[in-house]
This record gives C-alpha cells, sequence and structure tokens, in this order.
C-alpha cells in the first residue's frame, strides 16, 4: 500500500468537507440544523474543519420541540460558544401558540412532527437557502434514497420521483427564489462509521451517550426515561436501570437501551455486537407505517 | 481498512434488488428489525420466503409496482472492506438514476438473466459503464437455477458479452454465475454450480485491487472557495480551499493558476486544520501561496511542469438526462467541479445507438437518455483534461437554466 492512501474514515471525511464547503460557496444563506444528537455533533466537528482557521461561516439552528434531555441541551450551548458558531434556537412551544396547532395527546406525547411546522417558519424568517442535516442513509430506506442536495419546494416538500441527477462530486444547488435545498454531508456514514470517528478525533459527547441510572418505564419492550412530558399509565412501573442512548432525540420518542458502557471503546463493541438497528431500537415514533419517513419527508421534515 | 463503492445494473427483473438483499443477508448485514419489516410486508409468498428485493426497494410507489425508480443506498462492511453500493433501476426511463449512481462507483455489477442473455439494457449500462470508465466489471448470469444451472447457458452468455465488451473496450470483466435467489456464489460458493472454478461474488468483491484507481501522477485542484478569517491574529490569511482530485501536491511545488496563467509557489498546505508537508487525492485541503494574487471559486492550481488544457470550446459526449429535450444553439450552465459557466451547446455530431453501438446522424432534437457527440463553447475557459485521461477532471454536466434542473452528464473528449 502507497503512503499516499486514505482508509475509510478519512474518505469519508474528505467527502463530507467537500460538501460543506460546497454549500458556503454556492448558497447566500445557509443554516446547519443542530439538534444535539452525535450525528449533529460530528457534522459541527466536519464544518469546523472544512472552514479552519475561519469559523463555521452559518448559524447553528436548533428546533427545540421543549422536549429534549437537559443534557443535550446544555452541551449544545456548551459546544456553539466552543466553536464561535452563531445559535439560534426556535422553539416548537412558540409555533403551537402562533399557529394554535394541537399538541398531540397520549402516553408519549411527541412533537416530532410538529417541527415541521417550527422549521419551515425558522427557514423564511431568515431566509435560508440551504439547511444542512445530519440524516444518513443507512438509517432509514426512505433517507437511503434522497441525494445529498435535496431541493425543497417552497412547502419544503421532498418529491422522491423527481431527484435531480447528482453526478460524481458535482452538486448543483441552483434553486428558484421560495425553494430550499437540503443538504446532508454525511449521507454515506453508518452509525458505526459515526462513533469510529468520535473515537479517532476524540469528539466530546453529551454524558447520556454513556451508561448511567435512569428512571425508566417500560413500553412494548422499549424503555423510556421518566419526565414531566411522559404520561404514564397506572399500571406502569417506574424501575430504575443502567442505561445509556444511542440516538439523542425527543424524551418522549427516543428509547434508551440497557448498557454497562462507559467509554467509546465499551459503547463501539456494543454497537458492533447488537442485532438491531438504530432507529428500531430507539425510535418510538417510527413503527407507525412503512412510509412514515418518507411520507414526513414529503411534508418537509428534514 | 478501504471503501469499495459498487453499483447493481442490468434490466428490470435481472435480479438486482435481491441480489444486494442476498449479498446484506448472507454476510449478516441485516438487523432483525429490518428483517422482521421485511417479512411483514412480504405478503402472498408460496414459499414462505421473504422478498430480499424490497430492503432496498424504499419508496411507497417501488414497493406498490414491485419496481426500482431511484437508487437506493447500503452499507455493509465485512472485516476485509466497507462497501456501498447503489442499487440502480433498471427500466430505460430512469437511466439518469443509473448514471447517478455509476458515476461514482468503482465496479459495476452487470446482472443477466441466465434465461434471457445479454438484452438492450445489459448493452446500454454497459455502454454507460464504458462511457463513464468504470473500472472494473463484474457480469453475474443470475437466475441460474431457472435453467439447471447448465454450464452451456452460462458460456453462451459469456460468448455473447465478450462481444460487447470487445465492442465498448470493456477489458476488465470477471463473469460469475449466480442464483441471487438461492444464494448460489454469492457470500458461499455453489454446490451446485461445480464446474464454476472462480470465487463467489462476495469473495471477489473483498479481494479486487483498487489501490491503483486513483491517479496520482497528474496533480489537479479546484478551488471551492476562499478562506479569510479577517481576524486579528489571522489578519493576512488567505487559504484556497478544495479537493486535491488527482495527484499529489508538496510545499514548495512551483504551481501556476489556471485559466489565469499566473506562477507562484505553495506556502502552506493544510489538511484538516493542521499543517502539512504534502497531501494527496482525494483529500480536502487549504493552500496557501506565495505571492499575492486574484483567484476565486473554480480557478485551478496545478504544478507548473503538469498542466491540464484550457479552453472555452468543448469537445463532448452528452448523455441527455431531461425530459425536455436538447435544442442545440440552447444555453446552458455549464458545472465543471466547482467552475460554472454559461455555455452553448453548439453543433450535435452523432448520437450513439445502445444496440449496434454505432455512430448514426441525428434528426431534430436529442432526446432523454440519448447519447450523443456534440460541441460546447463556454462564455470563460474551462480548466479540464480528457475524461478518458483524467476522469476525475473531465466530467460535467449541464444545467437548464429556466429549471434549474440538471440535464446533461458530460464527458469532455
Ligand atoms: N428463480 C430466481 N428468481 C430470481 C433470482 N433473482 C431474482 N429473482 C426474482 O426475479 C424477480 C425480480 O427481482 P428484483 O431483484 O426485483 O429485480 P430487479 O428489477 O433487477 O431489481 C423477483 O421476483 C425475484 O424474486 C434468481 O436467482 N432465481
Ligand atoms: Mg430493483
Amino acid at each position: 500500500m502507497s503512503q499516499y492512501h486514505l482508509n475509510y474514515l478519512e474518505q469519508l471525511e474528505a467527502e463530507s468537507i467537500y460538501i460543506f464547503r460546497e454549500v458556503a460557496a454556492q448558497f447566500e444563506k445557509p443554516a446547519l440544523l443542530f439538534s444535539g444528537g452525535k450525528d449533529s455533533i460530528v457534522m459541527v466537528h466536519l464544518a469546523r474543519k472544512a472552514f479552519a482557521p475561519g469559523k463555521i461561516p452559518f448559524p447553528l439552528v436548533h428546533v427545540d420541540t421543549g422536549h429534549n434531555f437537559p443534557e443535550a441541551l446544555q452541551f449544545r450551548d456548551w459546544l456553539a460558544n466552543e466553536v464561535g458558531a452563531t445559535l439560534v434556537v426556535r422553539k416548537v412551544e412558540d409555533t403551537i401558540k402562533q399557529r394554535s396547532l394541537t399538541e398531540p395527546k397520549g402516553k408519549f406525547p411527541s412533537r416530532n412532527w410538529l417541527q415541521t411546522y417550527t422549521l419551515l417558519d425558522t427557514i423564511e424568517e431568515f431566509a435560508f437557502d440551504a439547511c444542512i442535516g445530519g440524516a444518513r442513509r443507512d438509517e432509514e430506506k426512505a433517507r437511503a434514497k434522497e441525494r445529498i442536495f435535496s431541493v425543497r419546494d417552497e412547502f419544503g416538500q421532498w418529491n422522491p420521483k423527481l431527484q435531480r441527477p447528482e453526478l460524481w462530486n458535482i452538486y448543483n444547488g441552483r434553486i428558484h427564489k421560495g425553494e430550499n435545498v437540503r443538504v446532508f454531508p454525511i449521507s454515506n456514514w453508518t452509525e458505526l462509521d459515526i462513533w469510529n470517528y468520535i473515537r479517532k478525533e476524540k469528539i466530546d459527547l453529551p454524558s447520556i451517550y454513556f451508561a448511567h441510572d435512569r428512571e425508566v418505564i417500560e413500553h412494548e419492550g422499549q424503555l423510556v426515561a421518566m419526565s414531566e412530558y411522559v404520561q404514564p399509565s397506572a399500571d406502569d412501573k417506574i424501575i430504575t436501570k443502567r442505561v445509556r442512548y444511542r440516538t439523542v432525540g425527543d424524551m418522549t420518542c427516543t428509547a434508551a437501551v440497557e448498557s454497562n458502557a462507559s467509554n467509546l471503546d465499551e459503547v463501539i463493541e456494543e454497537i458492533i455486537a447488537t442485532r438491531i438497528s438504530e432507529r428500531g431500537e430507539t425510535r418510538i415514533d417510527d413503527k407507525v407505517t412503512e412510509a412514515a419517513m418518507e411520507d414526513r419527508k414529503k411534508n418537509g421534515y428534514f | 481498512m478501504d471503501l469499495l463503492r459498487f453499483i447493481t445494473a442490468g434490466s428490470v427483473d435481472d435480479g438486482k434488488s435481491t441480489l444486494i438483499g442476498r449479498l446484506l443477508y448472507d454476510s449478516k448485514n441485516i438487523l432483525i428489525d429490518q428483517l422482521e419489516a421485511l417479512e411483514k410486508s412480504t405478503k402472498n409468498r408460496a414459499d414462505g420466503s421473504v422478498d430480499l428485493a424490497l430492503l432496498t426497494d424504499g419508496l411507497r410507489a417501488e414497493r406498490e409496482q414491485g419496481i426500482t425508480i431511484d437508487v437506493a443506498y447500503r452499507y455493509f462492511s465485512t472485516p476485509k472492506r466497507k462497501f456501498i453500493i447503489a442499487d440502480a433501476p433498471g427500466h430505460v426511463q430512469y437511466t439518469r438514476n443509473m448514471i447517478t449512481g455509476a458515476s461514482n462507483a468503482n465496479l459495476i455489477i452487470i446482472l443477466v438473466d441466465a434465461r434471457q442473455g445479454v438484452v438492450e439494457q445489459t448493452r446500454r449500462h454497459s455502454i454507460i459503464a464504458s462511457l463513464l470508465k468504470i473500472k472494473h466489471v463484474v457480469v453475474a448470469v443470475n437466475k441460474m437455477d431457472l435453467v439447471e444451472y447448465s454450464q452451456d447457458v452460462y458460456n453462451n452468455i459469456l460468448i455473447d458479452y465478450a462481444e460487447v465488451a470487445k465492442q465498448l473496450g470493456l477489458n476488465n470483466v470477471t463473469y460469475i454465475p449466480i442464483s441471487a435467489l438461492n444464494g448460489d456464489n454469492i457470500v458461499d460458493k455453489s454446490e451446485t454450480i461445480t464446474w464454476y472454478e472462480g470465487k463467489p461474488l462476495l469473495e471477489f468483491l473483498e479481494a479486487v485491487e483498487i489501490d491503483n484507481d486513483i491517479n496520482l501522477t497528474d496533480a489537479r485542484f479546484q478551488v471551492q472557495l476562499v478562506i479569510r478569517p479577517q481576524t486579528e491574529e489571522l489578519h493576512d490569511y488567505r487559504g484556497y480551499a478544495g479537493t486535491v482530485t488527482s495527484g499529489t501536491y508538496k510545499v514548495g511545488d512551483k504551481v501556476i493558476v489556471l485559466p489565469a496563467g499566473i506562477e507562484t509557489t505553495i506556502s502552506t498546505l493544510e489538511a484538516g486544520g493542521k499543517q502539512v508537508d504534502e497531501v494527496f487525492a482525494p483529500q480536502s485541503v487549504t493552500i496557501q501561496l506565495a505571492d499575492d494574487i486574484d483567484i476565486s471559486r473554480g480557478d485551478s492550481i496545478v504544478k507548473s511542469d503538469n498542466q491540464p488544457q484550457v479552453s472555452n470550446e468543448l469537445d463532448v459526449l452528452l448523455c441527455w438526462m431531461d425530459d425536455k429535450p436538447l435544442i442545440p444553439g440552447n444555453k446552458y450552465y455549464l458545472q465543471h467541479g466547482s467552475r460554472l459557466v454559461r455555455s452553448v451547446v453548439k453543433h450535435v455530431e452523432y448520437k450513439l445507438d445502445v444496440n449496434s453501438l454505432q455512430q448514426q446522424p441525428v434528426e431534430g432534437n436529442v432526446k432523454l437518455n440519448e447519447v450523443v457527440k456534440a460541441v460546447i463553447k463556454t462564455a470563460s475557459p474551462v480548466v479540464f483534461d480528457s475524461y478518458d485521461k483524467l476522469s476525475e477532471n473531465g466530467s460535467a454536466v449541464l444545467i437548464d437554466e429556466t429549471s434549474n434542473s440538471t440535464v446533461a452528464a458530460v464527458l469532455i473528449k
């Protein structure tokens, strides 16, 4: 093997940096959609490398459902400050009030779906023409079909039957007024790639990704953290378990996994050994229909 | 560990999606919940087996119609290698989606239905493989179970395809008899196809040599954007950010900025925010130059002793990908990496017939999926190499100025 060799993580990194730079160069007002999860933390790390020694030339935008893990919010604030990026937070709570939307009900009232409204309002407020998201193609089979530069109409809608050809490393970001582009720089990374990269680059993560004791209730075999947003039924038993999170989304729709893994090596070992996918194990909201993600994307979701 | 990107191609129903499902399934890269979802959506199967094609046919319309409309990407790894698979649609009308998946592939698996042999789509996809210069071609003769695993059938297909390969100048072709449905020669060597002496597919994919696929001789770099932090301590910093698409660069190299033609030397190189002495393809880097020169996005920085061509008239092959026809004389944007210039398609010389592979006269406008030879004139010069010599610097797209659609793949001659 020659000295001029990139391993797969270095190749993925190079591709992602290239995409970040294309976004900065092609668009007037890009934004990085920051969820507080590991994928968006890795994106911030990549963006930092892409523009070093300069600062990241666009804001981090968080659509805050109000159902976040406090650890993730703290980490978000710390990270934005650390990299010197502007942080824009827009709350689903406010959208619900302004637009008198109906709050979801039930045991795990998920605002996941309502995020789309806040997102579209935020895009309009700032006139963002590109929103960079941390979706990966290995997560879900509708995502496996989406382009890296995904053009959305003025309603944010994805049209899976009318995607632009996307050839070589040429990204066509030209759009009409009112349209915007969702850009997914880590499309080609898998969950394991993300973890291996976090280890290789020594990237900090919120503490909830590592084993800790937490009060949970069991719901259809999944462990859901107790919080003020969850409405347990009378027969639910609240138990304390040693858990970690594999993804970090809303407290109402993200399940924890039982684990003793307290450092990256141990987490990675567990991820390699697991026989259940990331979404399958941790998302409570995805099981409704097989086309749940496709439908949401068609309606303007990330 | 290295990374192999491949695409599955071939006509509708030749078994592309099933093959990918089988690869993932037999290499234990399908997780339990994905399998359960698969079982749930596999209805009315007489033998109760799961439909592996549903693993990649992720759109509602695809599942309803049982076809693949757009490329799906799947990821898996073995202890030897990491793989990115593009599952391409077989229908002629979705060829542009197939090209999307093929443009980044190191390797293409062309499936042939053993009962049908080499058909029009086999040829069409082979032409695309040859035009795009995909480095490795595997012809997987599928559904061997339906021809009683006959060696004669297989050999006849080999003879037919060898003719196509010869015409197209594809010289790196490997043939494997498989049954995607039953798993013959996919991950494990078939116990039925005893007459085949080669490797099963996965073993071949793990071993195929791809290290030499990257050109490390001809250094090419295009500026994506200029980094100017303008802070106190970095007041005069001007870094040119971009990707080394081929070759290598060292600090101190004598370089020339094109198309302007100004010479200077590399003063610093950075990769990932750290200073380094040398960079190479396909790294994303930042270059600083010794002299203050006017450089902007789309300009090329190359070594003075190894220069690409600079011209505003390009001989090209166009794969037309839009429903609206190409009208000679129309203006389009030409995007060549990060360089965007206005252009006009001046003249269409001939079109390639996908069956006979002959050059044919063009009557009227150029339609969806036609491949034509044309001359493009650009408003400002393009810095390029011929696609055949250095594909990284010889590819571009045309963009319709009014619809913003990407309407053609451009291979510069
Ligand atoms: N008997 C047999 N059927 C196969 C084989 N491979 C695929 N098929 C069937 O051929 C049909 C088309 O397969 P699919 O993977 O959807 O083809 P695609 O259009 O190329 O993606 C399906 O009904 C498969 O079950 C094989 O090796 N043997
Ligand atoms: Mg298919």
